[in-house]
């Protein structure tokens, strides 16, 4: 009896200690949306049964492993207790409501992060290897930075033009795979003002790692000024071809492989590449002039550059006129 | 010479064979090519297949493994030739930068695992059966050690031949953990940068197809580990001379090993992107390595429904007299569920990757969105295994466990009914919960509350086991040499593996979880906790019945002791960053990930929170395989020169112990019946076995069959 008692307070130490150290170590990232309070709630209470299970094991592990070590000479065996039916019966069926209660919980909190707000603001999320792209359908603009006003509800619509990504705010909890050939969707209320990055969770390729944006909440009216500055220059753009050609590269996520500065990427660079020599991996060598800039785009593995030959860039599916512009755009950059 | 000096000749002809393969492959590719590559696939391939092969040839000469290697090399070869014909017959291209073209390659890998069998052996007396040729019941082996490198049809020998494959896999899967793990250890890309070419892969496909093929090959090592233990152990449990099937025991080994190497050979034929569950469409995309990974799974798997259905045949009628369901050793339950999954479920991983490879090679479009297709379809398909193959895993693990337990505690095991039946539970409940893994894939979200309630489930019958295996140790006279130590480590990590699971079951914290080192952390413990750690108990337990002799206690010791802490703060770590964002599969992280206050300088790189929260897990990384070398050198060293222990070293009451060490070649001369309880531990006068002297009979299956006495004859 006295064994009992004392793994029994033991337990309660063990499993409080526990507790209560696990929440001290901030285990989780800032809550940064209304989605993320429900399911830290979830996760707290998650905490407080893995301590008291951990606690429930170890102590009398521990305990027995103190307590019933056989001493030095004794060969005898121990006192022989095959089991206890009442309490295998106890042990199947409280763990069994334990988890039901769980399971109702868990889906109950998964109803409160799917609320839907009929009035959320609608962005459209492009995934492509390996950038991000975000058109906001209200405004007709599409950017590479995630800008969210606080305290609304935003619905991403998702979709992916290659492979599987995922779409994850760490600080807004839930995500969300983005899958080719259909939509998916995220409901993210955000509620604390700060910059945060968008980074994709399922492994999508050779730069996966890199795959992060800048997501930024402001207030709604620091939203509103720099989506009225974006329309703004959208408008510039869509005038001239060199306009349109680097509003393209953008919202295409050219960016995650082409460098415009010079330095090294996954694909060549295109800092001062018109008109220059290209030396190509069967060892001839050309000038970079538009019928080759505009073949590499349409049939990317048609010349291949001497030293990108692991990474095949794949067919964006631009048509003549979006290929002049780049184009043209291309021939600024230097 | 080679008598005298096997090993140094074969690591000699490695280094030669090594050296020529080398060359001949730059050959090769700078006649296809018109391009020096030194650091391509081609060149590297012939090395490896001609290093591999030489060094079996030094060791063993032109027969078993070595004739079987070769034979498959040329199998692939004019495999690939074939195909290539074909191709110049309608025109298609023939070679590229490697050699093959892909349906080229996919068809000669095919060949290749083909002629392996052939060329090693196992399959020639039924070539001879269906020639109308009579052979041997049971081929007898040559003494020594050469036997292990060539077909055996004794159980004990394939279950040494699994168990040696599976701990060269891990070693293999730990190397590229440990490469990959330097890499992360500061933030930034240190050495497989972009600019960095092996194998046709830049730095960080390298990074990728290691991480990839880490995964994949240690489930292939944990396959065989799984299948070595039952192999070995499980006919001496039963009484059985051996398995039911001896030839398809050995058939089903042999195909572990050309498998083996197609998973190499797609590391160094361009690799592959997309982690061991090789979601589409992008292993669509990926590199023609991925055909050989798709290959080598296919081919293991096939070698582990048929090791499985072995298993079942063999328990089911063979086991000694008087062995009644209810008295049945608690690890061939374990074997039982665990086979029942394996031979049910393991199907679905071939299907699923067979689709991708024929979409590839056909333009089926079966997971091609543009095509009709839809990818998530592979993603259930892909799971229906890939989640109860967690339990095949950790199945035989738990079963080491508890039959362990009461030996070292000298008491029976508490409530011996439940844990078999929780065995079956888990195995029943495994396959009703894979689709817990795509709570974020964009499948129909309705459908993932009833597969939460169905995954918390799984706890119950898991709750049983740890409360049966405290009860156990409460009250008892515990030892704790190595082999204890190991299932006490065993059942700690795994209790963390498992209250870590609640967590990833419910919806919503999950979408938080998934993707991220928490889940890797949560998996390592509970493969750790389930197959690893017991997988050693085992090992330090049953050695000394294979080998007659004991490994070191002290440097057994030393192993757990290195191996536990460094273990428990690497999963630790890998929790708390992913809680923080840290992502699954990733080569670089964001330095500011969590914060980006510079804590030092060092090595010229600022190491910010996350840069020395991974430093810690790649030391820790490094401790464990400090640990396992050293468990290695005591492994080989203890085969001649360990402490002699041929008795009942352990005080077991289970039969394999009744006999001296190491075991004759047909198991018990005396046959046994089985008259108590298995574990009546501290009930005076009990006995589990009982030796009988009975006149040998011809049809050995029939006579120790346990319903002998309702043959129909």
């Amino acid at each position: 009896m006295r064994h009992f008692v004392v793994v029994g307070i033991l337990v309660i130490v063990l499993a409080v200690a526990g507790y209560v150290g696990l929440e001290a170590a901030h285990l989780m990232p800032v809550q940064a949306s209304a989605q993320a309070v429900p399911i830290d709630w979830l996760w707290n209470l998650e905490l407080m049964m893995i301590s008291f299970l951990f606690a429930l094991i170890v102590v009398p592990m521990g305990y027995s492993l103190v307590v019933f070590r056989r001493k030095k000479g004794d060969t005898t065996d121990a006192q022989h207790i095959e089991g206890n039916t009442t309490l295998e019966i106890t042990w199947t069926i409280i763990p069994l409501f334990i988890v039901m209660a769980f399971a109702y919980l868990g889906a109950g909190n998964l109803a409160e992060i799917r609320r839907v707000d009929p009035n959320a603001m609608v962005v459209k999320v492009t995934a492509v290897q390996w950038s991000w792209s975000f058109q906001y359908p209200d405004y007709g603009v599409t950017t590479d930075e995630l800008h969210l006003p606080k305290g609304k509800q935003i619905l991403f619509e998702m979709t992916s033009l290659d492979v599987i990504h995922s779409f994850w705010v760490p600080e807004f909890r839930p995500k969300q795979d983005v899958v080719p050939g259909r939509i998916t969707e995220l409901r993210i209320t955000p509620t604390l003002i700060g910059n945060y990055k968008v980074r994709c969770a399922e492994l999508c390729g050779t730069s996966h790692a890199y795959m992060e944006k800048l997501v930024i909440v402001s207030s709604q009216a620091d939203f509103d000024s720099w989506m009225a500055q974006q329309v703004k220059l959208a408008q510039q753009a869509a005038a001239t071809p060199e306009g349109r050609g680097q509003a393209l590269v953008a919202s295409s996520g050219c960016g995650a492989c082409h460098t415009t500065n010079g330095a090294a990427g996954i694909g060549p660079t295109w800092f001062a590449l018109f008109g220059s020599q290209v030396k190509l991996s069967d060892g001839s060598a050309l000038t970079a002039d538009e019928a080759y800039i505009h073949e590499s785009i349409k049939s990317p593995q048609a010349k291949i550059v001497a030293g990108f030959e692991t990474q095949l860039m794949p067919n964006y599916g631009f048509n003549d006129d979006q290929i002049n512009d780049i184009v043209a755009y291309l021939k600024t950059v230097k | 010479m080679r008598k005298t000096q096997p090993v140094a000749t074969g690591l000699l002809l490695l280094i030669i064979g090594g050296a020529v393969g080398y060359g001949i492959g730059l050959g090769i590719d700078l006649l296809v090519t018109q391009t020096l590559n030194f650091s391509g696939s081609v060149a590297s391939a012939f090395a490896l297949l001609l290093a591999v092969t030489a060094f079996f040839f030094g060791l063993f000469g032109y027969r078993g493994i070595t004739r079987g290697l070769v034979w498959q090399v040329l199998g692939t070869l004019i495999g690939g030739f074939f195909i290539t014909g074909i191709r110049a017959l309608k025109g298609l291209s023939l070679f590229g930068a490697f050699f093959f073209t892909e349906p080229a390659l996919v068809f000669g890998a095919l060949a290749g695992v083909i002629s392996f069998v052939f060329g090693v052996g196992v399959v020639s007396d039924w070539m001879k059966w269906a020639r109308g040729l009579d052979t041997p019941e049971h081929h007898e082996d040559v003494p020594g050690w050469e036997k292990y490198f060539g077909v055996s049809l004794d159980h004990k020998v394939i279950g040494i031949q699994y168990t040696v494959t599976s701990l060269v896999l891990i070693s293999v899967g730990g190397l590229f953990a440990l490469i990959f793990r330097t890499e992360l250890a500061e933030s930034q890309l240190q050495f497989l940068k972009t600019t960095f070419h092996l194998f046709n892969q830049n730095g960080p496909q390298i990074y990728n197809s290691l991480m990839s093929l880490h995964g994949m090959i240690m489930i292939v090592s944990i396959l065989l580990g799984v299948s070595g233990i039952m192999n070995y152990v499980v006919p001496l449990l039963l009484g059985a001379r051996d398995m039911a099937f001896p030839r398809m025991n050995a058939f089903a080994y042999w195909l572990a090993v050309p498998a083996s190497v197609l998973l190499l050979m797609s590391l160094v034929l361009g690799g592959f992107d997309t982690g061991w569950t090789g979601y589409p469409p992008l292993s669509a995309r990926a590199p023609v390595g991925i055909q050989m990974f798709f290959l080598g799974v296919f081919t293991a798997g096939w070698s582990s429904i048929l090791g499985s259905l072995n298993v079942i045949a063999t328990v089911l009628r063979m086991r000694a007299r008087g062995m009644t369901a209810m008295r049945l050793p608690i690890f061939v339950w374990a074997s039982i569920a665990t086979s029942i999954i394996a031979l049910t479920a393991t199907q679905l991983i071939g299907l699923s990757f067979q689709l991708v490879s024929f979409q590839r090679l056909l333009g089926m479009g079966f997971f091609d969105a543009a095509k009709g297709g839809n990818p998530i379809l592979f993603q259930h398909l892909f799971w229906f295994y890939s989640h109860p193959a967690v339990y095949v895993f950790v199945l035989p693990g738990l079963g080491v466990i508890s039959e362990l337990l009461p030996v070292f505690v000298r008491k029976p095991l508490f409530g011996y009914r439940w844990v078999a039946m929780s065995s079956l539970g888990i195995a029943l409940v495994g396959f009703l919960v894979w689709a817990h893994h795509m709570f974020a894939s964009g499948m129909n979200e309705y459908l993932r509350v009833p597969f939460m309630y169905s995954t918390l489930l799984v706890a119950v019958p898991t709750g049983v086991k740890f409360f049966s295996w405290v009860a156990t140790l409460w009250g008892g006279k515990i030892q704790t040499p190595t082999p204890m130590l190991f299932v006490l480590g065993g059942i700690l990590v795994f209790l963390l593996g498992g209250l870590t699971g609640p967590p990833n079951a419910t919806v919503s914290t999950d979408l938080h979880l998934t993707d991220t080192y928490f889940i890797v952390g949560h998996f390592h413990d509970t493969i750790f906790g389930g197959f690893v750690f017991p997988f050693f108990a085992a090992l330090y337990y049953w050695f000394p019945k294979a080998t007659g002799r004991r490994m070191s206690e002290l440097w057994g010791k030393v192993h757990f002791w290195l191996m536990t802490p460094s273990f428990l703060v690497l999963t630790f770590g890998m929790m708390r960053i992913g809680l923080l964002g840290m992502r699954r599969r990733i080569v670089d992280y964001d330095p500011n990930l969590m914060g980006d206050q510079v804590l030092f300088r060092l090595f010229n790189h600022d190491f910010r929170a996350i840069d020395l929260n991974h430093s810690i897990l790649t030391i820790a990384g490094y401790l464990i395989g400090i640990s396992v070398l050293i468990f290695f050198i005591n492994l080989f060293y203890s085969i001649k020169h360990g402490e002699k222990a041929e008795g009942n070293l352990w005080n077991s009451r289970s039969p394999e112990w009744q006999v001296p060490s190491p075991m004759a070649a047909h198991n018990y001369e005396v046959p046994f019946e089985v008259v108590g309880e298995p574990y009546d531990y501290g009930l005076p006068g009990s006995k589990y076995v009982q030796f009988v002297s009975q006149p040998e009979h011809i049809n050995h299956s029939e006579e120790s069959a346990a319903h002998s006495e309702k043959k129909r004859h």
